[in-house]
Order: C-alpha cells, then sequence, then structure tokens
C-alpha cells in the first residue's frame, strides 16, 4: 500500500475542507477503498476519514419517505424496521449481499460508490482504461464472463456490483450532498451513476469532495416488491444477474411496475419502456416475453457473458411471473 | 501513537496509518491467534468483535478504531477456562487444521447476537425476524466464514449445539 495522510473529520465541514486542501478521498467503512489500496489499484495521497460524522440516522421525511444517513451501516439498514416493513426489497437486496461481517461495516454511501469487480481492473499489469485511461480494455477480448451486456462502450464493459443500490433505483431514490463550498444538492440516484462511454474513469456525478451525506427514498410504493439474485454460490458472492421489482396488480391488470437490474451494465439499470410495456395490461408468460425483448433489445455478448442474455431473460420473466402469481390465480 | 482497547486491556501505540487492524493485532500486539486468510474479505479468518459487532479486522485501518472495544479470540476464553462456543467447537469436530476457526468461533458469536436481535436473513422466509435458527440459517449467517478443509457440517452442529446449551440454561437474552 502506498502511503496518505490520514485526518478524521469531526464535522461535515471539516470533511469538505480536508478533502479539498489535501486533495484527499473519503473512507467509510473501508471495505472497498482498502481493498483497492492493498492491491495500488486505488493511490489516494491522502485519506478523510468519515466514519464518526453523524450520519448515522434512519429518520421518516415530511412527505411519508425515509432519509438515511450515509454512514448507516448495510447490515442495521437490512434490519431496520421501517425498511423490512415498508421497503422490503431493500432489505432483501442488502441481505443478499456480502456477508455478516462486511455489512456490518460497509456504508450507505460506501455502497453507492463501490467499484467494479472486473479481474482486470484489480490486475495492475493488465491494460484497463477505467485504472489507466488510455491503456485499453482487457476485458474486450479477454475473460469477461462477469461483465455488462448494456449500455456498454468500446472503452469499458465492466458492470456496477452494487446490490443495494439496484433496489434503491427500483425505489426512485435521490442522493444528497454537500459540496466542498458547503453549499447541498440533491442528485436522483437515476442520474447518479454514469455509463462507461470514452470516460470509464468517471463512474458517478460527484465532484471532487463531494459528500454524500444520506439516500432518500419516495413514501413507499404499493406492490409486491421482490430481490432475486442470480450468482454463482448460494451465498457471499456477487450478482451475475438480479432484478428488483416493485409490481402492484389490480382488478386483474398490472397497475404499476418499477423494474431495475443489477450485473447487465456500469449501473444499475432501468428501462421505463420496459415498465410502460406492463402496465396496464394482464399478466400472462406473452407479456413477460415481451417485456424481456424490450429489456434486450440491444443487449449484446462478448464471448464468455454471452449467457447474460438467456439469463436476464428468464430471471424477469420468474421475477413477473412471482410478482404477479396471487393476481393471475 | 494511537490507543487500541482490545480484550478490555488498553495499549498505546506508534502505528504506520497503513496498519489493518488485522496486522496491528498480529505483528504489535502478539495476539496472533486472529488469522490472516486472503486479506481481502473474503475469507472471515479475520474476524473480531468490534464493540460487539463482527467485523473482518482486514479491511479496516487500526487508527481508525481508536476508543473502540475489539475482542479476539483471546478476549473469550482461555485453555483452562475455554468460552462455551470453543468448547462446543471441541466436542463437536467443528474443525480439522484449525485455520479458520478463531474466526468461525467470533463470527458465530456476533451471528448469535445479530439472530438474537431479530435480524432477519436472505434465507429467512419473511423479514419479521421470527425464524427459527435452523441449519440452513446458520449457514447463510456464517457464509463469510470459509473453511478450506470443509469442515461446514460440525461447524453448524458446534454452533447448533452452544446455542442450544445456552437456551437451556436461560442465558438467551444474555451478552455473551
Ligand atoms: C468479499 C466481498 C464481497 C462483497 N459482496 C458484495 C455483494 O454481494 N453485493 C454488494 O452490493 N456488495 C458487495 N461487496 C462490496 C461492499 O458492499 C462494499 O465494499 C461496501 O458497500 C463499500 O462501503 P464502505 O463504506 O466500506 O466504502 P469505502 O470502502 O469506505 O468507500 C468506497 C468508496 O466510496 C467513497 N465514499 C465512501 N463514503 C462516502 C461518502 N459519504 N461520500 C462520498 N464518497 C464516499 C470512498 O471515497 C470510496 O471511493 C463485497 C465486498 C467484499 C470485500
Ligand atoms: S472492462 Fe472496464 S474495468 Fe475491466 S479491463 Fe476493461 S476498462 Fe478496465
Ligand atoms: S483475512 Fe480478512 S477476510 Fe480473509
Ligand atoms: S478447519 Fe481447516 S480451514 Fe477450516
Amino acid at each position: 500500500m502506498r502511503e496518505f495522510a490520514y485526518s478524521r473529520a469531526g464535522d461535515l465541514e471539516e470533511a469538505g475542507r480536508l478533502a479539498e486542501e489535501q486533495a484527499g478521498r473519503f473512507i467509510a467503512g473501508g471495505t472497498n477503498l482498502l481493498d483497492l489500496m492493498k492491491l495500488e489499484v486505488e493511490t489516494p495521497k491522502a485519506l478523510v476519514d468519515v466514519s464518526r460524522l453523524p450520519l448515522g440516522e434512519i429518520s421518516p421525511t415530511e412527505d411519508g419517505g425515509l432519509r438515511i444517513g450515509a454512514m448507516v451501516t448495510n447490515a442495521d439498514l437490512a434490519a431496520d424496521q421501517t425498511v423490512r416493513r415498508d421497503y422490503p426489497v431493500l432489505s432483501r437486496a442488502l441481505l443478499a449481499g456480502a456477508s455478516g461481517q462486511l455489512r456490518n461495516k460497509a456504508t450507505t454511501g460506501g455502497n453507492l460508490l463501490q467499484r467494479t469487480r472486473c479481474y482486470y481492473f484489480y490486475e495492475t499489469s493488465a491494460p484497463c482504461n477505467k485504472r489507466n485511461p488510455g491503456s485499453g480494455c482487457a476485458a474486450l477480448d479477454g475473460f469477461n464472463r462477469i461483465h455488462a451486456i448494456l449500455g456498454t462502450s468500446d472503452q469499458c464493459i465492466a458492470t456496477h456490483p452494487s446490490d443495494m443500490a439496484v433496489a434503491m433505483l427500483a425505489l426512485d431514490a435521490s442522493v444528497e450532498t454537500r459540496l466542498p463550498d458547503g453549499g447541498s444538492r440533491t442528485i436522483a440516484l437515476k442520474n447518479f451513476h454514469r455509463l462507461p462511454g470514452q470516460t470509464p474513469e468517471v463512474e458517478s456525478n460527484l465532484q471532487p469532495g463531494e459528500l454524500i451525506t444520506s439516500v432518500v427514498l419516495p413514501p413507499p410504493p404499493k406492490g409486491r416488491h421482490i430481490y432475486r439474485k442470480v450468482r454463482d454460490r448460494a451465498s457471499y458472492a456477487f450478482a451475475l444477474v438480479s432484478v428488483a421489482a416493485i409490481v402492484a396488480v389490480e382488478n386483474g391488470k398490472i397497475a404499476s411496475a418499477r423494474l431495475a437490474f443489477g450485473g447487465l451494465a456500469h449501473k444499475p439499470w432501468r428501462d421505463r419502456a420496459v415498465e410502460e410495456a406492463l402496465i396496464g395490461q394482464e399478466p400472462s408468460e406473452a407479456l413477460f416475453e415481451e417485456a424481456a425483448d424490450l429489456l434486450l433489445k440491444e443487449a449484446a455478448g462478448h464471448g464468455h457473458n454471452d449467457f447474460k442474455i438467456p439469463l436476464g431473460r428468464r430471471t424477469l420473466i420468474a421475477v413477473l411471473s412471482e410478482a404477479t402469481k396471487e393476481a393471475a390465480q | 501513537m494511537i490507543t487500541l482497547t482490545v480484550n478490555d486491556t488498553v495499549h498505546e501505540l506508534d502505528l504506520d496509518p497503513r496498519t489493518s487492524l488485522l496486522d496491528a493485532l498480529r505483528d504489535h500486539l502478539a495476539l496472533t491467534g486472529t488469522k490472516k486468510g486472503c486479506d481481502h474479505g473474503q475469507c472471515g479468518a479475520c474476524t473480531v468483535l468490534v464493540n460487539g459487532r463482527r467485523i473482518n479486522s482486514c479491511l479496516t485501518l487500526a487508527i481508525m478504531h481508536e476508543g473502540d472495544a475489539v475482542t479476539t479470540i483471546e478476549g473469550l476464553g482461555t485453555p483452562e477456562a475455554l468460552h462455551p462456543m470453543q468448547a462446543s467447537f471441541l466436542d463437536h469436530d467443528g474443525f480439522q487444521c484449525g485455520y479458520c476457526t478463531p474466526g468461525q468461533i467470533v463470527s458465530a458469536l456476533g451471528m448469535l447476537d445479530e439472530f438474537r436481535a431479530g435480524w432477519p436473513s436472505h434465507v429467512s422466509e419473511s423479514l419479521d425476524g421470527g425464524t427459527e435458527l435452523s441449519d440452513e440459517e446458520i449457514s447463510e449467517r456464517m457464509s463469510g466464514n470459509i473453511c478450506r478443509c470443509s469442515a461446514y457440517p460440525n461447524i453448524v452442529h458446534a454452533i447448533r449445539a452452544a446455542r442450544d446449551e445456552r437456551a437451556d440454561k436461560g442465558e438467551s437474552e444474555e451478552r455473551t
């Protein structure tokens, strides 16, 4: 690990100032950043420890939603009574991620900003545009079993590994931040992460030194909440494909559908056209096939990950069948 | 200089900021019961309790834990007076080579506290927390501890037995 200067921020103002003065990186749970620093994939000159900032609360918002502090751990968020009752898709997504030990450390803010698990991103001797812009992409013609099939570019085909963010995207969450100049802003989660394009090293729309302070969920949406994660082993593994679904059926027709996907793209993926095709329709296998066709219309495999196209299709159909099961009987 | 509280003893240490909590325990405090398997959060051999919660000590910096209470395997029992979870691993052959065992034992204690607090798991039918601690639940909740010898069946037996014994003694509400 390269040397770095360490400082602990006592309050938000100090966190912003330290990050700006030292061009420092925030460290919260450390479970992703330290992993990458040990391999010298990440080499920050300074770390600003934000883990003790007073951002550990989960509290109701005025309009009936929920505000989740950036330092709330994944374990506490999954176990929170309101989340379990009103936002079960989020509890389920969190519980499907990582391990008991990691969830006790991983934070809400850090989870959103965790980096890809692309093997070549981790291997400093390999070309990788994300780690070393302009060096090429070893995954394009290499082992790309875990890579993206939607929204890729000729520069990078990596996926975003988070489960939590997929559920939050289906819930229409937004991210609240504090800018180094003291200002604050709110970014819809759908506009938070970026596709790789020509700059795969830029993964979010945050500015340097901008601190995530909380994630806000709108009032709980009606319907069945499902999080389905398909992976290589039953636990403690990243998603090959995952689907977060919140689907409501009224009078035999789909009244609302929110669907977000993990493992398919450089960011948690959501496609309104798929949802619109379902709304107002009677649930049926044919309808679900049509939804899957729409979702995967532009999907492209890169060899080892070709299987993700049929896997994504089947997973979506299975989730939609489960979500509408009672209504169809 | 940083102050670390490990197994109720306060230590003053002069550490490079890069030192992981795991390396501080093993290399600076000679508490070598906590093992290093992968050093990347992938195996659980380094599990310790921090303020009662189980974490991977390899993926955190010692300097971030000033003032926290760290508990390692050495803080649970001694060879003469084993912690009931340690005794249960012996009674049920919950290990073969033993390398993953300290991590398994510490993780099991953290896991039982989480279960008693009503936390659901990925395999829980419902999220309401009213789950039985079945073997399937134990396996899922312990999935962050890998055993290269694959002693899993007896690890699950050992944890279940330790937990049943404590429940028999009516100690289920007590902190471990
Ligand atoms: C073996 C293993 C298995 C895993 N499996 C899964 C899985 O199945 N599913 C899954 O979703 N995740 C999984 N993870 C990833 C884990 O969820 C992330 O490492 C964790 O969520 C990161 O949170 P953290 O607080 O530790 O972040 P850190 O490591 O502290 O930070 C990560 C990044 O976020 C930045 N950051 C942190 N907080 C803030 C903030 N408030 N504002 C601005 N920037 C901030 C940091 O600068 C850094 O760039 C796994 C990890 C490991 C090691
Ligand atoms: S897919 Fe992206 S992260 Fe992986 S090697 Fe290519 S550029 Fe790097
Ligand atoms: S050594 Fe920490 S998880 Fe393997
Ligand atoms: S007993 Fe050998 S690794 Fe678990």
